[in-house]
């Protein structure tokens, strides 16, 4: 099965209807895929800290949300984590193209990929990483538990995953 | 008139609807002055006050009214378009303009100077855009919630600021009964 329809499908199964986007050339597929379904209302943002917003808001609405981004938006985003997502205690998985890792060919992306896993790890974010294309059968379980535990979950999902360049 | 001012004025008409209460002295003063389960206050996270008000008004039916500041309009300025371009009937925000970053000490905003949020918003493709001055706040309010028109207030006042006490209830607690009042 096509990979972002297989994440998708898993979001649909959790009843995550409300997701919000910030592109990465990596992402294209699963944005694509989510801007087609009729389940999920998708909202791009200009930033990623006000999808994070957002995201909130609908999670107090009673949807439950998710966020696409890429792993540089850690950098715009932590204290949007902490204040907001955090101190409320809100779920809201993170779907996460890991820029920077093997196979990239942009040098500036691996500054931020060296701090992206200390930063999540800094920050008590539990966090999941996906190399492989069979990790992402442990995305069911990952939604699963960001909705029983009330917490921001980071899926990482790097080049070698998503197939190359 | 100053900030303060516009809540105490406001509060009965905000009395019957969801609140997401900008950060420092707006949700500090609407606690003061009318603290109630359907006003979310932020403790933290400057600019996301309308972000979180267009994702619940897009989430549920209710009218949701965001109290914003010109300051932390200015911060997220990328909220603009995104309210825009995702309508929201049941979504107000009430940006309270006072040229002035009050809860930091009044230091001046760029929208006390050459910008205009107004200008700004109907740039954005923002449809119904309304500017006031504080004085007409409440029936300018009154009427955008009667129209059932997504709709954005500037309400232009004074800077200052009145002594508050800080919100020391706990955030999941404000949260939760915050959800109740949603769910109600």
């Amino acid at each position: 099965m096509d990979i972002s329809k297989q994440i998708v499908d898993d979001f649909v199964a959790n009843d995550i209807s409300f997701v919000t986007t910030v592109p990465c050339k990596q992402l294209a597929g699963v944005i694509e895929e989510v801007d087609s379904r009729p389940e999920i209302y998708h909202i791009p943002s200009n930033k990623e800290d006000e999808g994070m917003g957002l995201c909130a808001g609908a999670f107090m609405g009673g949807k439950r949300p998710a966020i696409i981004m890429q792993n540089t938006a850690i950098g715009v985003t932590i204290n949007t984590l902490v204040t907001l997502t955090q101190f409320y205690r809100m779920p809201l998985p993170m779907l996460i193209s890991y820029r920077g890792e093997l196979k990239e060919p942009v040098a500036c992306q691996a500054e931020m990929a060296v701090h992206t896993k200390a930063l999540l790890n800094q920050l008590n974010i539990p966090t999941y990483h996906f190399h492989h294309r069979e990790d992402a059968q442990e995305l069911d379980a990952i939604l699963k538990y960001t909705f029983m535990c009330n917490k921001p979950v980071a899926i990482l999902t790097d080049a070698t995953f998503w197939g190359g360049y | 008139m100053i900030r303060s001012d516009i809540i105490r004025e406001i509060a009965p008409i905000l009395r019957d609807q969801l609140v997401v209460c900008n950060i420092g002295l707006p949700s500090q003063e609407m606690h003061l002055i009318d603290d109630n389960a359907a006003n979310f206050y932020m403790l933290g996270t400057m600019g996301l006050s309308s972000s979180i008000g267009l994702g619940l008004a897009l989430s549920q039916p209710k009218t949701v009214i965001s109290i914003d500041g010109d300051g932390s309009v200015l911060t997220n300025f990328g909220t603009l378009p995104t309210i825009a371009n995702n309508v929201a009937d049941n979504f107000i925000l009430l940006i309270v303009d006072n040229g002035s970053y009050g809860s930091t000490g009044d230091q001046p905003t760029y929208a006390g100077k050459k910008t205009s949020l107004t200008a700004v918003a109907k740039a954005c493709g923002c449809e119904t855009v309304v500017e006031c001055q504080a004085e007409e706040t409440g029936k300018v309010l009154q009427a955008a919630i009667d129209s059932k028109k997504m709709t954005i207030i500037v309400a232009k006042c004074e800077s200052g600021n009145i002594k508050v006490p800080v919100i020391t209830m706990d955030p999941v607690t404000i949260r939760d009964r915050f959800m109740g009042a949603v769910k109600a």
